[in-house]
This record gives structure tokens, C-alpha cells and sequence, in this order.
């Protein structure tokens, strides 16, 4: 019973950070149709910008997070001014080829610059845990899932109140009769994934400090990504939050009870039943989004 | 082109060992034929049905270790107190083996990632290529994990006069990759100009079209992702009894990667496309090694990726035959 409570704690911690992964992917695909494979170098790149903040520039590590986020968004635009905007009108394959293309690029971009050896960046909270009754669980791990929870929160808020956001939901509903009423569905894409790839760059800013930071920690991480989505239907937002936290659980508790090797498969094999059994996903996106 | 000119095209690679015996050539060109072997099977889904199946390496690295396997010979344990033993068999065995386990994987997997389309396919095909990659880097018992099978045997044929002898030399290797790459091609080719082909061609331009003219679309695809497997793990069986040594990262995503750009850049949906983008992702390189990092040449990949399919996005094959209709 301990156990399990100790897992249900580190699901959910995993779990915050997967949901801001899913929600920028879905994002994205919700409102552009495209299948964003840079979406695991994005979450990299988030972390090597904290890095270099922290222990190349000395900046302050919380200032360094939120800086590493907006270069996230930074380069994100930069990807959908250059590669997407002349895409709108290819086939989903062709841009799922090109985003291909260029996680290639990033990817390999990091490795040239960074070098293969993993960096630790070092942060102010100090080691040892926080002993909670049966469970215990580092002061690191909690401030991730606190500003999890707080991205996501604004996140919502943003879609829910803001101009933007109602152009956004518009642009995913209906992109002709959106335009038609006067979104400019161009700065709409490009905000989208301006914001998705921030999301991810946070979710990657917030678990270099917790893991080690190296040039193919997107890899396995934009799948991921993929499995949450999946998980929750291809373009639902509430679908990408509960698919985070459902793959942040079924990896701690099928790894703590059945396999720690086999831990990163779960998730995958997940994706290959759901997309088998019930191809519409664990929560069809019947509503859309927000 | 004349209905000979491709039989010169072969005759010319045969006769290249003969004329130029410079062992790092043919090694250069014996892993990009292997790598064109999967070219072309990959090239049967991506160009002739029009489904992006991004977990060919899958099928690519279960011939690898199948094959490896059976020559090697293997004891597990399979629970219960029940073992499953196999003694080495001969190498031919392994090869044969191979492409039987990636065609019936192929099966399974087309009969599950088939009942979706796009995006979702897409997804399916690299989760299934990421499981196998688990399995096989976990499985220590059977596959090693990352210590890796070593000490694979060499290929072995039976040659006339010699009996069965190995394949030590880098021109007998060629040759036998020469070889079943032909045999690839031809398979590829009679199948796509077969009835099945028309069916394939006619459900990537028009699917509910197809399906309302009575073609059976899943019947066709399973068909098509069969073949295009057990080709991909006779390239795979060919690859880990030349390089002797199996480990998980021969299923990594970079590697079906590398067949995708050589498929689009060649040119998707020709017979040559493959062999074309082949040739020249199989050997660039070779031609950047020295000059830069390795990074560079993913970069120069992931460009390359990103231009063709914005700038030319049918391929080399396609835009020459039509400069050379013009002219």
C-alpha cells in the first residue's frame, strides 16, 4: 500500500510534466493538422537552454527557466515562419516528412554544439527528501509538478479568455469559416506552435534540473509525446492532460510492479492497443477543444 | 530507357570488383546495396500504396536478428520450466528464416496499423519499430541486450566446384548483395505491374473510389506491407552476416530515416527511385568522412529531406523523365 502511494506520488509529478508535452503536440495538430516530430527536440533544446543559462551565463535558475521557455517559443515561430507557412497547402505527409527533416537537423544541430556528454545543471533546491508519512518525494520534483500545474492552468485560462484564444478554438473548429470572420489564421499557426513548442521547451527546462540533459533525451521523449496524444485523441486538449497523467502512471506503476526494464515499452504498447482497439482514442474529440 | 539498358546498368556493378579491387569501395557500396534493398521494399508502401510506414527498421532488424539467431544457435527459457533450444543451423537457413518472421510480422502489423490511415498509421508503425527495439535491448537472454550477438558467422553459399564455402571477401560480399538486390528489384517490379499493383495504384489515388469498384483495400495492403517486410529482412540478414555484429540500435528510427530520404529523394512510386537516392545517400557519407563530424551529415540529411520534398517533392527519377519528354 505504501508502495502504491509512493507511485501515485511520482505519476503524478511524471505525469505534470507529460500533460504540458501532450498539450502543446495536440495543440498543434488541432489547429494546424500537422504531426510535429520536432516536438521531442523542442523539449531538448529547453533543457540545454536552462543549462546554458544556469552554468554558462550564471543567470538565476528560475529567471533561467522562464528564459529557456521563450527561446522555445522563439524558435518555434522561427520553425513555422520558415518551413510551415508556404506547407498549408501540402498533404499531411509531405509535412510530416519536413518536420522529420527537421528534427534531423535539430537534433544533430544540439550534438554538434553541445557535444555527447550529458550535462547536469544544477539547481537551489538541496537534496534530501520531504518524508510525508509513507511517502517521500524531493523538493525538486515538487516545484516541477507546482509549475506543471501552473503552466497548464494559465494555459487554460489563455484559451478560455483571451482574444487569442478564442481565435485559436475558432482556427481548430473551422479554419475557412475562422478566416472567413476575420481571424488571420497565418499569425493564429504561427502563435499555435509558437506556444506548443514552448510548452515542450518548459516541460524540458523543468525536467533537465531532475534528469540528465543530453542531445538525444528528445528521442524517447517526442514519442512519448505521440503515446499521450494518442492516448487521448489526436486534437483533444482535455484527452492530451489525462493521456499525460495516464502514461505517468501506467510507466511507475508497470514498471514498479511488473518490469523496470521494460518500463519505456509499456507506453508503446499502450498506443499500439489503443490505436487497434479503439483508434478514436480514450477520449474522443466529440467537444474539440476548450 | 531500353528494355537492355538496365541489364548493362547490372552487368557494369558486377564487373566493378574485377576492374577496380580497392577493398573500401567495395565495402562502401556493399552497405549502401543493403541499405537500397530496404530502399526498394520500403518504396513498395511509401510510394506504390501511399502509406508512410515509418517503423520499416522494424522489419529491417528482426531479419538481422532472426538470422543471426539461427546461425548462432539459442537456449531460453520460455517459463514453466520449459526452454525452447535451437543448435546453429546453416547460414542459408538464418536468411530464409528471416524474411518468413518479417513477412508474418509485416502480417501482423499490417493487420492492425491497416484499420487507420495518416497520422495515426504513422504513429503505430514507430511505436511498433520502439517496442521491438525494448525488446530487444531488455530480452538478454535471446538477444544479448546492449552486450550485442557477436561472432556472427559470414554468409555461406554454395558455389560450383567448392561446395558450401563462407563469404569472407569484400567482392564475394558484394556480389551476393548485388544479387539479391536484382532479385528485390524483380519482385518488386512483377508485383507492381501485376494485378495487385493496379489494385495498390488505385487505392492511393482514390481509396473509397478503389473500395466502391470492389478492390478488397486492406486484402491489397496486407499484401503489399507482407512482401515489402520479408524483403526488408532478407536486407536485414544480409546486413548482420556482413557486419557480424547485431546490437538493439539497428532498430533505431535514424535508420528507416535513412531509407525514407532515399525512397523520396530518388523518387516515391518508381522502380528506380530507390536505387537512385540509394547510391547517392549510400555513399555521400563515405565522401563527408574526413571533411566534417558525423553530425554533419544528419544535418545535410535532414536538409536535404526538408528541400526535396518542398522544392521536388516526386524525385530525382520522375523530374529527369520528364527534362529528358521535353527535350
Amino acid at each position: 500500500m505504501d508502495q502504491a502511494l509512493q507511485h501515485l506520488v511520482n505519476g503524478t509529478v511524471l505525469g505534470g510534466t507529460y500533460a504540458l508535452l501532450g498539450i502543446g503536440l495536440t495543440l498543434i495538430f488541432g489547429v494546424m493538422r500537422v504531426v510535429n516530430f520536432t516536438h521531442g527536440e523542442l523539449y531538448a533544446f529547453g533543457a540545454y537552454m536552462t543549462y546554458a543559462f544556469v552554468s554558462l551565463l550564471g543567470v538565476n535558475f528560475f529567471a533561467a527557466l522562464a528564459l529557456a521557455t521563450l527561446c522555445g517559443v522563439g524558435l518555434g515561430a522561427l520553425i513555422e515562419l520558415v518551413l510551415l507557412r508556404s506547407m498549408r497547402k501540402a498533404d499531411i505527409d509531405s509535412v510530416m516528412l519536413v518536420m522529420i527533416g527537421a528534427s534531423l537537423v535539430l537534433q544533430n544541430g544540439e550534438m554538434w554544439a553541445w557535444g555527447g556528454v550529458a550535462k547536469l545543471v544544477p539547481n537551489p533546491f538541496n537534496g534530501s527528501p520531504l518524508v510525508l508519512g509513507p511517502v517521500s518525494v524531493l523538493p525538486l520534483r515538487l516545484f516541477v509538478l507546482a509549475v506543471s500545474a501552473a503552466l497548464l492552468l494559465g494555459f487554460w485560462l489563455m484559451l478560455d479568455r483571451t482574444r487569442a484564444g478564442v481565435a485559436m478554438r475558432a482556427t481548430f473548429q473551422d479554419p475557412e469559416t475562422a478566416a472567413l470572420m476575420g481571424v488571420r489564421i497565418g499569425w493564429v499557426n504561427t502563435a499555435t506552435f509558437a506556444i506548443g513548442s514552448g510548452l515542450a521547451a518548459a516541460a524540458g527546462a523543468l525536467l533537465g534540473p531532475v534528469f540528465m540533459v543530453s542531445p538525444t533525451m528528445g528521442d524517447l521523449v517526442g514519442l512519448k509525446a505521440f503515446a499521450i496524444v494518442i492516448l487521448g485523441g489526436l486534437g483533444s486538449l482535455p484527452g492530451a492532460t489525462i493521456g499525460g497523467f495516464a502514461l505517468g502512471f501506467v510507466e511507475e506503476y508497470a514498471g514498479g510492479y511488473l518490469s523496470t526494464e521494460y518500463r519505456d515499452a509499456f507506453g508503446f504498447l499502450l498506443i499500439i492497443l489503443v490505436l487497434a482497439l479503439k483508434p478514436q482514442g480514450l477520449v474522443p474529440a466529440k467537444e474539440r477543444i476548450g | 530507357m531500353k528494355h537492355y539498358a538496365p541489364w548493362v546498368f547490372v552487368l557494369v556493378l558486377a564487373l566493378l570488383p574485377l576492374a577496380f579491387p580497392d577493398p573500401y569501395m567495395l565495402a562502401v557500396l556493399t552497405s549502401a546495396g543493403i541499405f537500397i534493398i530496404g530502399a526498394i521494399s520500403l518504396n513498395l508502401l511509401l510510394g506504390y500504396t501511399g502509406q508512410l510506414s515509418l517503423g520499416h527498421v522494424a522489419f529491417f532488424g528482426l531479419g538481422a536478428y532472426t538470422s543471426a539467431l539461427v546461425s548462432l544457435g539459442f537456449d531460453i527459457g520460455i517459463g514453466f520450466g520449459l526452454r525452447i533450444t535451437l543448435q546453429p543451423q546453416p547460414v542459408w537457413l538464418g536468411f530464409i528464416a528471416a524474411i518468413v518472421v518479417a513477412g508474418a510480422f509485416g502480417w501482423l502489423l499490417g493487420r492492425l496499423a491497416f484499420r487507420v490511415r495518416g497520422a495515426y498509421f504513422v504513429i503505430i508503425t514507430i511505436c511498433f519499430a520502439q517496442v521491438l527495439r525494448m525488446v530487444a535491448l531488455n530480452w538478454i537472454e535471446l538477444t544479448q541486450g546492449p552486450m550485442a550477438l557477436i561472432s556472427i558467422p559470414p554468409f555461406s553459399l554454395w558455389l560450383p566446384g567448392q561446395g558450401v564455402v563462407p563469404l569472407y571477401s569484400k567482392a564475394q560480399n558484394y556480389w551476393l548483395v548485388l544479387g539479391v538486390a536484382v532479385l528485390a528489384f524483380i519482385v518488386v517490379r512483377q508485383l507492381v505491374e501485376s494485378r495487385i499493383g493496379r489494385a495498390l495504384v488505385a487505392l492511393r489515388a482514390n481509396e473509397s473510389l478503389a473500395r466502391s469498384v470492389g478492390i478488397r483495400v486492406t486484402h491489397y495492403l496486407v499484401i503489399a506491407a507482407v512482401v515489402s517486410a520479408g524483403i526488408a529482412g532478407a536486407a536485414g540478414s544480409l546486413f548482420a552476416h556482413y557486419i557480424r555484429i547485431i546490437d538493439p540500435d539497428v532498430f533505431l528510427f535514424i535508420y528507416t530515416v535513412t531509407m525514407v530520404i532515399m525512397v523520396i529523394t530518388g523518387g516515391k512510386g518508381t522502380l528506380w527511385g530507390p536505387v537512385v537516392g540509394g547510391l547517392i545517400f549510400g555513399l555521400v557519407p563515405d565522401l563527408l568522412r574526413g571533411h566534417a563530424r558525423p553530425e554533419a551529415q544528419w544535418v545535410l540529411y535532414g536538409v536535404a529531406m526538408i528541400l526535396f520534398v518542398m522544392f521536388l517533392p516526386r524525385g530525382i527519377v520522375p523530374a529527369l523523365a520528364s527534362l529528358k519528354r521535353r527535350a
